[in-house]
């Protein structure tokens, strides 16, 4: 037991070993130690979204973790997400809706709704509005934003049932 | 804010957390999910010496149909309980509550061990645990204790567990199917830690009266509140005008931002309504 | 068009009025954007500030003994000791008669005036190790009696915070327009009165305020990188306070996070970090948390309206009173000013409407509370919910709708220019275009009937209307004239490179809103290239013009008209070039998509990259004499009216649950005028954000304070910001009346969304609540107030 902890993951398809403080949660270690900085802090305390990232397939908070609980862990972030492709639908959705302004927020946006796109594939506005719920925006309307994840799941599968 | 400094322990079996229980006592706090407790330690409202992340304890996961009873392990996420068919078919009540909980990718991580063992007055599954009449299995050195849900929640963050004991699952009796249930909260935005929610479960009859109501209230006290007057008024002749008037008796809110105590119990009557409404319907 | 003066822009391969994608996007939705925080330099420190747990206290003596040993620190700096390397500061104006304010220092000195203030500074290696050792320092505090109800402040029994001052009045200032007296005596005269309030609330940007500031002393300069809105007028601040030259300081400003007008000032904490770099000579990081944000970003909209009107019965209004109060924490904001808000009510106050009487006082108090300051749309939401909230009441009053006591009463579309009772020139605005196009829209003949139908079944909804101006493009009459060194002008760079495309630069900044994208496409347009051939810079003082950055809705309307003009002068030094070349008068030929052509026939004549490589590489072979510059600068700044004015109109219609007193968000509609359209996609998610912002306020946001000046609502718990899943559709419509001071005619739009949305939720609310008898004055409109105009609790 110890105030240091070893841990070995992979990030973004990559193998990491680190010696960590145990204090240290998710999204600093990949942002201070890995230089991984398209997560991004906005609260530390679970609330805006903006640190949502995904690990063993599932998006989390990467504020609520910490980093000595990855070891073994599978973690994406944006930067790994953007190289494979896996989201790109969404980014070029984002992009010609204007669905973001500062760009703060919009890692984490991109992640949460990746996630409820993966699982639905024809999300209404209102369930996209609920999802991303929990991912706060101060510039947009959010307005842009749904219409975004709207395009994207209309681009990945197809015109709507009507 | 970041976290004082804590050292940490992956605990490997339950051996492994009891001792470290043991050996640090108050200065040691169990990582389950994380998702109340990280927080609390980003903001140094927590500043435990040691955490015992218990999250690699792979027997306290997991939901089993047991007879008449659905056991579902501590580390069961909600994420988990939302995607149960046996949460679905035999407890509807905490299907329909699970996605009321926060947001997806904090029920991703959430545990319903965490969420029974820190009792969070205005949480939606220790209210789950008492409308179901769930049984807590706590667990300790000595071995497993049963702990009924109506004698685990003692008071603000206060449950019944010992030092050195940690929660191990909860047993759910199976619904039976004229048992209905619903889950109603009011919270300002979704997601949100409801202003005031009620679970509420009883057995409707044919001609239309509710038989054995349970009506759990929360976010309106320092535990979730069990409104016996109420109930009581219920399956009696009063119907739901007199449960309602009954809460007066049952429900003592507190203040806060979102409004004076008549606030909260103002709230709970419409709730009470429109649970029944529910039930009956 | 031809000939008009927007003939430069209205060309046939204009990217004016078209929704180009924003060439920053890509990188923002890659994760590659670069915030402060994500920056990191050599022997880079970390600092944690120690902040006043009281609101009002003594400080008697700082232990930070154990704090010095602590692993990981570098140098603990208690406020006294920094104040022998950083001056303090007054946050006054002289334009604004009498206002005054104390000396404020980077951290407190000998007293801490709000809970929250900076006072002992830990520098360290990491942030954790710098809030470690900040836990370990003592202070022997003597808590002072708090000033914290601003009804109170001018009371001879409340302590006075700054004696020196004499009593806690920062700013007073009382306008009389027309006849209100005369007016409210009018014999057929209906008066209504109300008591308005809005709730005080902050701007909770997602990215904290950041700064990281590197003092190298080998060349005696600061660089400072930071999330700031005003690079230029932070390097005055910087300079003057750290005893430098202007020269010495360059700020950098690279990804913002969110700003909308919290970034624009001068925060203690982020002063005292670039004065640490200079004690310690290596660069030293300071990121806002929330927590620390959420007591130390400036607050505003804390203010309490007594207001009233007459109107006759058939609808003709005549007059509005207000008597604004607000309270701005013990200081005034440096060098902004907090009296600007108050101000602004007076001036905005009535603003669409003809009257016959005007009259409003603002009574500016000092607090031990967060300071507050210029937050988006600055008094605006303030003024319209009292405006708006006024002619609802006075239609309820007369009986008469609320769609129809506007229309009666909005300045007629063609009685410009005119001057308003407070004072205010309106060049050219469009309140009945506006309103009649919102009303379409919205099909309010339809929603109307549907709200009856549904009353009938005992579901209440609501439908919220109001008419709003909107002050942009500040001259010098904002700032300058009084004394603060914040630029009015701004000024555009277009350089044409061998390869034939454009870099350009400007002294506005990119905050999200799409000001590079906006900057590229007037560049674009101006000099005839390819949107994707403009390269934009911003955000540095040692590259771009000199400028005022961003606020007050100035980037499109002053840096855009500077990057015209910039293009423009530049496209005539090119035809000089290519007439030369081509043997040809420069006049009879034109750019188009980064040829140049014959204007008449539009055949090519010439690519910009071949004339940029005869140019740079071949100048021989050019005439001796031929002027070949090809960059052009050029500086605009607002001459003939003190303030641009925009206007428009926005409704909501929502359901309020008269049981539980929620209120459910069905849509929201804005028509907006901000002149000249150049990118209307942005325009609309920009006048969506403002109006979620609006939103906010109105129903959800506010700093609750404890009697004792401790902030309740401190986390983002408890600080509700608007989220999606609560937020309607909101559906956005243009109206264009270009300024004509300009030749781009763009007036700007960044407030309109917050200004007008408020109101319409005030509007709507009530509406839905005006069988009842109950109405709800006072932000935000939670559950709770509901139900207790309700009388149901």
């Amino acid at each position: 037991m110890d105030r240091f902890v070893a841990i070995r993951l992979t990030v973004n398809g990559e193998p990491v070993e680190a010696r960590v403080d145990a204090r240290l949660h998710l999204v600093d270690f990949l942002r201070e130690q890995l230089d991984l900085t398209g997560s991004h802090v906005g609260c530390e305390h679970g609330v805006c979204g903006a640190c949502t990232i995904r690990v063993n397939g599932e998006i989390v908070r990467g504020c609520l973790m910490l980093a000595a609980q990855c070891d073994g862990a599978e973690v994406w972030t944006i930067e790994g997400l953007t190289e494979t492709g896996e989201i790109a639908a969404l980014q070029e959705a984002f992009v010609a809706r204007n669905a973001l302004q500062c760009g703060f927020c919009t890692p984490g946006m991109l992640v949460a709704a990746a996630e409820l796109l993966r699982r639905e594939p024809r999300p209404s506005r209102e369930r996209i509005r609920d999802w991303l719920g929990g991912n706060y925006c101060r510039c947009t309307g959010y307005h842009a934003i749904v219409d975004a994840v709207e395009q994207a799941a209309a681009a990945l599968h197809g015109a709507p049932a009507e | 804010m970041k976290p004082a400094p804590f050292a940490y322990l992956r605990a490997r079996s339950l051996a492994e957390a009891f001792d470290a229980l043991d050996r640090h006592g108050e200065e040691a706090r169990l990582l389950a999910g994380g998702q109340s407790l990280i927080p609390a330690l980003n903001l140094r409202l927590a500043t435990p010496a040691v955490l015992v992340d218990i999250n690699g304890l792979a027997g306290l996961a997991g939901i089993a149909l047991q007879g008449g009873v659905v056991r579902i392990g501590a580390l069961t996420r909600h994420a988990a309980l939302e995607a149960s068919e046996i949460v679905a078919r035999h407890l509807p009540l905490l299907a329909e509550a699970v996605p009321q909980i926060a947001h997806p990718a904090i029920r991703s991580r959430g545990t319903l061990g965490g969420s029974i063992a820190l009792a969070d007055p205005a949480a939606e599954l220790p209210a789950c645990a008492l409308a179901l009449d769930a049984t807590i299995v706590a667990m300790g050195r000595a071995g497993e204790r049963r702990i009924a849900a109506r004698d685990f929640f003692r008071g603000l963050y206060q449950t019944d567990l010992q030092p050195g004991e940690l929660v191990a699952a909860v047993e759910f009796p199976v619904q039976p199917p004229e048992r209905r249930g619903c889950v109603l909260e009011l919270a300002r935005r979704q997601g949100d830690y409801a202003i005031v929610g009620l679970a509420a479960a009883a057995t409707v009859q044919g001609d239309g009266a509710l038989r054995d109501p349970r009506l759990v209230f929360f976010g309106v006290g320092p535990t979730p509140v069990r409104a016996a007057a109420a109930e009581a008024a219920l399956a009696g002749a009063g119907g739901v005008a007199a449960a309602q008037a009954a809460l007066e008796r049952d429900l003592d809110p507190p203040a806060d931002l979102h409004g004076p105590p008549q606030f909260r119990r103002h709230l709970a009557r419409v709730l009470l309504g429109r649970a029944a409404a529910r039930l009956l319907g | 068009m031809t000939g008009s003066p927007l003939s430069e822009i209205d060309r046939p391969n204009s990217y004016i009025g078209r929704s180009v994608p924003r060439p920053n996007a890509r990188r923002l939705v890659a994760g590659r954007g670069a915030y402060v925080d994500d920056l990191r330099l050599p022997r880079m420190a970390h600092v944690a500030f120690l902040r006043s747990p009281h609101a009002h206290a003594r400080i008697l003596a700082i232990h930070a003994e154990e704090a010095r040993r602590a692993p990981g620190v570098i140098r603990v700096v208690t406020g006294r000791e920094l104040a022998a390397h950083c001056t303090p500061w007054v946050g006054v104006l002289h334009h604004l008669k009498g206002l005054k304010s104390a000396p404020q220092h980077a951290m407190a000195v000998d007293r801490a005036c709000w809970q929250g203030e900076p006072v002992c500074a830990v520098v360290a290696r990491s942030r954790a190790e710098a809030e470690d050792a900040a836990a370990l320092i003592r202070v022997d505090w003597e808590e002072l009696p708090a000033v914290t109800d601003m009804e109170t402040a001018l009371d001879p029994a409340t302590p006075v915070i700054h004696p020196d001052l004499g009593d806690n009045l920062a700013f007073r200032r009382e306008h009389v327009g027309g006849d209100p007296d005369a007016a409210f005596a009018d014999p057929e005269a209906v008066v209504v009165e109300a008591t308005f309030h809005t709730g005080r609330h902050t701007g909770v940007c997602l990215e904290g305020r950041s700064i990281l500031a590197d003092w190298n002393p080998a060349e005696e300069r600061l660089t400072v990188y930071q999330s700031t809105q005003a690079p230029h007028m932070m390097q005055t601040v910087f300079a003057r306070h750290l005893g430098l030259r202007e020269g010495q300081v360059r700020v950098v400003c690279k990804d913002v996070g969110g700003s909308y007008g919290i970034k624009v000032h001068v925060y203690p904490d982020e002063v005292a970090t670039a004065a640490l770099s200079k004690m310690l000579g290596r660069p030293v990081k300071f990121v806002a948390d929330r927590i620390e944000g959420m007591v130390s970003d400036i607050h505003a909209r804390d203010h309490r309206l007594r207001a009233r009107a007459a109107v006759r019965r058939d609808g003709t209004l005549l007059a509005m009173e207000v008597d604004d109060l607000t309270g701005i924490g013990p200081y005034s904001v440096y060098p902004r000013t907090s009296a600007v808000e108050g101000n602004q009510v007076v001036n905005l106050c009535g603003g669409p409407y003809v009257l016959k009487g005007y009259r409003a006082k603002t009574t500016v108090v000092f607090q031990n509370k967060t300071p507050t300051c210029q937050y988006r749309a600055v008094g605006h939401p303030i003024a319209t919910a009292v405006t708006e909230g006024l002619v609802d009441l006075a239609a309820e009053a007369i009986g008469m709708d609320p769609a129809e006591i506007r229309r009666r009463n909005l300045i007629p579309d063609d009685a410009y220019p005119c001057t308003s009772l407070s004072g205010m020139r309106f060049e050219a605005l469009s309140h009945h275009k506006c309103l009649a196009r919102l009303l379409e829209m919205m099909d309010y003949e339809r929603l109307r009937a549907e709200q009856a139908e549904l009353r009938k079944h005992g579901i209440h909804r609501g439908i919220g209307l109001a008419c709003f101006i909107e002050l942009t493009n500040p001259s010098p009459f904002m700032y300058g004239i009084g004394g603060a060194r914040i630029s009015a002008m701004d000024g555009a760079t277009v350089r044409l490179d061998p390869d034939g495309s454009l870099a350009v630069a400007s002294g506005v900044t990119e905050q999200g809103q799409g000001t590079e994208a906006i900057l590229a496409q007037i560049a674009a347009t101006a000099v005839g290239v390819p949107v994707e051939r403009v390269r934009v810079v911003t955000g540095d003082t040692e590259v771009t013009p000199y400028g005022g950055g961003t606020w007050a809705s100035r980037g499109a309307g002053i840096g855009g008209e500077a990057m015209l003009q910039a293009g423009l002068a530049l496209k005539e030094g090119i035809l000089a070039v290519a007439g030369a070349m081509l043997q040809a008068r420069p006049e009879t030929l034109d750019i188009r998509g980064g040829v140049v052509v014959d204007r008449a026939s539009g055949a090519e004549r010439l690519p910009l990259e071949e004339l940029g490589r005869v140019v740079y590489f071949r100048g021989d072979t050019l005439p001796r004499d031929l002027p070949r510059e090809l960059v052009a600068t050029r500086h605009w700044t607002p001459k003939e009216y003190p303030f641009c004015f925009t206007n428009g109109a926005q409704a909501s219609y929502l359901e309020v649950d008269v049981e539980t007193g929620f209120v459910r968000l069905l849509g929201h509609w804005c028509v907006e005028d901000c002149g000249t359209v150049i990118n209307p996609m942005l325009v609309e998610e920009q006048i969506r954000g403002g109006v979620v912002q609006g939103i906010g306020g109105a129903l959800f946001e506010h700093c609750v304070y404890s009697p004792e000046g401790q902030l309740l609502s401190g986390s983002l718990a408890d600080y509700l910001v608007p989220m999606s899943g609560e937020m309607p559709d909101i559906h956005v419509g243009h109206v264009e009346t270009p300024t004509r001071e300009s030749a781009l005619g763009a007036k700007g739009a960044g407030e309109a969304g917050t200004a007008g949305a408020p109101a319409a939720v005030q509007n709507a609310i009530n509406d839905a609540l005006r069988p009842f008898g109950a109405r709800v004055l006072a932000q935000p409109f939670t559950p709770a107030r509901i139900l207790a105009a309700l009388g149901r609790i």
